[in-house]
């Protein structure tokens, strides 16, 4: 897989908290800007990929597009969790012919529809394809969030790494910082102060507050994804040179209750041990990165775990600013989920290709490699 | 007594058991028949030797607070906030996500000793956790 493929074009609608707007219409207008922005059309496209949770059904998105042929479609499971192995299941399907040119999207309408962070009192026993099954073991106790979902990994890293709520805020600070000069965040114009993030109300004590949780954001973001002999007939490839998707034994998305250790994200070790093996690449090797902030803990546990600091150690790597633009790993320099939206984490990878084809909000000085992060699945991006 | 009453567990061919034994007042684990493997949340299939022989089998009901967490937003009505939310490891090993009550929340912390108690539902009780007498 090693950089034979790449992503040609990039296309989104505005973020908002009310589009006004269907899914469908929001991933079509996002598809259509993407397809201009590689120079291709509808006729050239024959893949589609998205992942679960998705509300648009693949058969009207053909009937508004007009794409002639589809010969591949998949949808990668674990919800957000499996946002960035779109681009493994996409690079796979160029990779064996299945598909000329796929069309990677995801659209919400997550604020004025159904709201991300409403309290579900009825799931599904088998919650949709998206990764988490132990949703069904949470709701008759009040655990009825993504953010309640994920404060008990959050409680026991804190307490097992001597992380405290004012370490995640210094990451929130950061992450808003970026928000602030991007006109396309929800927070752009508005920073904040570490006393701000300690200032904010409780959600799930003692680990997240108002300002560690993402936004909920309406909106579409999507990609097409070809070879790299016909991407060299594009305007501004970035090569894929990894794309991984690791889940491990008991292990969840979200609902993630009964792995041994709740400290440690292992599947996302394995899945940043994939990543860096088949790019060639090493950690020092990475300009930016992107990291699926769904919650700040989050962000802590994936930094570890993809081996850019040791156990524990997430909370002086971020007070040391290695975060910022001269930092030793710029991350979420868009603002991140929690800063400039929540397009279920294609927004990160949007992120990425702006740094490399240097044209972000918070453009860093030539980054060539570009790693996002959705815990579950990941990229390496290379130009 | 109140006026907020929990959601009624979803019921499946697995989980039935366990919900059950609650609904009975009793925190039973799924165990393999074949080689005593605990496991929990219940499932199809024994992962370790593949039996589907299994049954829901009594537990002691004592354990330790794994995980917590207070959760104060969005609330809803079947529930009083801050809600106590806790993960504990069971003595014979599985874990399992329940709440703490009778607790005031600035006791909660890992390495609690706890023991079942019940709670009722809008279809049956199911199992709750108190602070072990005598042990915290």
């Amino acid at each position: 897989m090693n950089g034979s493929t790449s992503i040609v074009g990039v296309g989104a609608t505005e973020f908002s908290k009310e589009a006004g707007r269907s899914e469908t219409r929001l991933a079509a207008e996002a598809i259509v800007a993407a397809l201009a922005d590689a120079g291709l059309t509808t006729a050239d496209v024959d893949g589609l990929v998205s992942f679960t949770v998705d509300p648009v059904e693949e058969t009207e998105l053909v009937r508004s597009l007009g794409i002639p042929a589809v010969r591949w479609s998949s949808r990668v499971p674990y919800g957000g969790g499996g946002s960035q192995g779109m681009f493994q299941h996409a690079a796979a399907a160029v990779l064996s012919g299945a598909a000329r040119a796929v069309v990677v999207y995801r659209a919400c309408r997550s604020r004025s529809g159904k709201r991300f962070g409403r309290a579900r009192v009825a799931p599904e026993p088998v919650s949709g394809h998206s990764g988490t099954t132990a949703m069904q073991w949470a709701t008759p106790f009040g655990v009825l969030t993504p953010a309640s979902w994920m404060s008990f990994e959050s409680t026991r890293y804190m307490h097992e790494t001597g992380t405290t709520s004012a370490d995640f805020g210094r990451a929130v600070v950061q992450f808003r910082d970026y928000a602030a000069t991007n006109p396309n965040a929800y927070f752009a114009g508005r920073p904040i102060t570490l006393d701000d993030h300690q200032n904010s109300r409780w959600i799930a004590e003692p680990a997240i507050r108002l300002f560690d949780c993402c936004q909920e954001t309406d909106g579409a973001v999507a990609m097409v994804v070809t070879s790299s002999d016909r991407a060299a007939d594009t305007p501004a490839p970035v090569q894929i040179a990894a794309a991984a998707s690791v889940g491990l034994f008991e292990e969840e998305v979200a609902s993630n209750h009964y792995r041994p250790d709740l400290s440690r994200f292992d599947g996302t070790a394995e899945m940043g041990d994939s990543l860096f093996r088949a790019a060639g690449l090493e950690r020092a090797d990475v300009d930016v990165a992107m990291i699926y902030d769904a919650f700040t803990p989050m962000f802590f546990l994936q930094l570890e775990a993809l081996g850019f600091c040791g156990y524990g150690e997430a909370k002086d790597f971020v007070a040391d600013g290695h975060l910022g633009p001269t930092g030793a790993l710029p991350c979420n320099t868009n603002g991140g989920l929690i800063g400039e939206a929540y397009i279920h984490g294609l927004n990160l990878t949007l992120e990425a290709v702006r740094q490399l084809r240097g044209s972000s909000p918070n453009q860093l000085d030539d980054p060539h490699v570009a790693l996002v992060s959705a815990g579950r699945t990941g990229v390496l991006l290379r130009r | 007594m109140t006026d907020h009453v929990r959601p009624a567990p979803l019921r499946t061919e697995e989980n039935d058991g366990f919900w059950t034994a609650a609904a009975e007042g009793r925190l039973a684990v799924q165990r393999c028949d074949a080689c005593g493997r605990w496991q929990h949340p219940p499932r199809a299939m024994c992962p370790d030797c593949h039996s589907v022989a299994l049954s829901f089998a009594d537990v002691a009901g004592t354990g330790v607070v794994y995980s917590w967490s207070l959760l104060h937003h969005p609330q809803h009505p079947s529930f009083e906030y801050p809600v106590v939310a806790v993960l504990v490891t069971l003595d014979e090993g599985p874990r399992v996500l329940s709440n703490l009550v009778g607790v005031d929340p600035a006791d909660v912390r890992i390495g609690l000793p706890v023991e079942v108690t019940s709670a009722p539902t809008a279809e049956g009780d199911v199992p709750v956790f108190a602070i072990r007498e005598g042990r915290a």
